[in-house]
């Protein structure tokens, strides 16, 4: 069986939830280095994979697939039954998955997106951050873990009492918030959510990747 | 088997995503009013079942469920055999194609057409100023997107593939609000593909249906 190429860069936050899958659910894969920095992914040639020009793109065989939600969703499916399952064990333990997925998608991303694109993403390119859009962005995220703080004082994880997708969907984004942008204390004021960030950080697939730095 | 729940109004287009699904499962469902003026959303009751107070919350059975798209893709698996055959694809790889539009209405079609519905068709309403800046700014993130839609079309009848599936339904709501109520309808309508499957799609029994029942609603 061909092995999965994955187009993508290893700092890449939706770059690094795939391959956190992929050893989660301990397939074999290429990454494909996109150079992100020189724009590779705004050319014709990654475009022709990937319209939308946005990192990481899978192929696997004759299916080429982006969006890394949905990528991970599809390798959960394929691979069930080998690895770590990630979609829980009944049709209802599934919908919360994906409801969960959703909370991170729509209510924990956009905040928190937003926080490490002003801390690590605009000095990069020579720009201010912007410490009133932090603020912002940091009051919003704030209210989301209080929620979470909430659920997770009666689950061990967000779907239920097992791990899912929906922890994993969590990981690159929460990693860079407590390692490189001084906000760990977002989560480690919180019981029940450091507990449960101690828990899915140290998890092997995932020390793997965010350990790897090429 | 009871009725499944569907809390919330139908205005809301989370809520009339959901609805949508529902309709073409043909699934019994009761929809209950949530009255967001009144912020019933973020009362004690409503909060018990849906932490984030936002609308829809679906209740079936033991289970409660939140998330428009959560709903659709739990309603469209557990009632596969039923009503629309094929939603959810007839592989994994037709499945994978479909989660990734419903990615990318995720991400990237519903964040700027929002803002523009909410700014255009709302913000006067609830004597809210509009932002001009911003809304010049979604709009031309709106239509950078959109572009990447016509050329999908162009070369697929639906998103996905040949299918109507969870994805295409996915964008009937906010899609709707763009169209007739924005006065930027020629977003959609100036681009032939795009404007061909939006013709196509929102002319579907169940989303005729939310039609009716939105009328019907709005001349109490």
């Amino acid at each position: 069986m061909a092995t999965i190429k994955v187009h993508g860069h290893h700092l890449s936050t939706a770059t690094r939830l795939v391959l956190c899958c992929l050893e989660e659910k301990q397939v074999d894969y290429e990454l494909v280095v996109v150079d992100l920095a020189a724009g590779a992914h705004k050319k014709p040639q990654y475009l022709a994979l990937s319209p939308f020009g946005v990192v990481p793109t899978i192929q696997d065989g004759d299916l080429t697939l982006f969006e890394s939600r949905a990528i991970v969703k599809y390798l959960a499916k394929k691979y069930k039954g080998q690895g770590t399952e990630l979609f829980g064990n009944s049709l209802s333990e599934e919908a919360l998955v994906e409801q969960w997925c959703e909370v991170e998608g729509q209510s924990y991303n956009s905040p928190a997106s937003a926080i490490l694109f002003q801390i690590l993403f605009v000095p990069m390119r020579g720009g201010t951050t912007d410490e009133a859009v932090v603020e912002m962005n940091v009051e919003k995220l704030v209210k989301v873990l209080d929620i979470y703080e909430e659920r997770l004082s009666k689950s061990k994880y967000l779907a239920g009492d097992f791990f899912s997708l929906a922890d994993l969907q969590h990981l690159p984004t929460t990693h860079y918030l407590v390692t490189a942008c001084g906000k760990g204390d977002l989560i480690s004021s919180r019981k029940h959510v450091k507990a449960w960030w101690e828990d899915i950080s140290c998890r092997p697939a995932w020390k793997k990747v965010s350990e790897k730095s090429s | 088997m009871a009725a499944v729940k569907l809390y919330g109004p139908l205005a809301s287009t989370a809520t009339s995503r959901a609805l949508a699904c529902l309709l073409e499962k043909q699934v019994e469902y009761q929809l209950i009013p949530v009255d967001l003026k009144k912020r019933e959303q973020k009362k004690p009751g409503f909060l018990a079942m849906q932490p984030f107070g936002q609308v829809p919350v679906l209740q079936d059975g033991a289970l409660t469920l939140f998330e428009s798209r959560a709903i659709v893709r739990y309603m469209a698996e557990k009632y596969a055999a039923q009503g629309t055959i094929g939603l959810l694809g007839k592989s994994l790889a037709e499945r994978a194609v479909i989660e990734q539009w419903m990615e990318v209405e995720s991400q990237t079609y519903n964040p700027p057409s929002s803002f523009l519905v909410f700014q255009l068709a709302f913000a006067q309403l609830w004597g809210i100023p509009q932002n001009q800046t911003e809304i010049a700014k979604n709009e031309k993130k709106f239509s950078n997107a959109l572009d990447v839609y016509e050329k999908r079309l162009s070369e697929s009848k639906y998103l996905a593939g040949d299918e109507f599936s969870i994805a295409d339904l996915s964008h009937l709501p906010n899609t709707e609000y763009i169209v007739k109520a924005t006065g930027k309808a020629e977003l959609i309508t100036s681009r032939k593909y795009v404007n061909a499957w939006w013709e196509n799609i929102s002319s579907r029994d169940s989303w005729k249906k939310i039609r009716e029942m939105s009328e019907a609603g709005s001349k109490k």
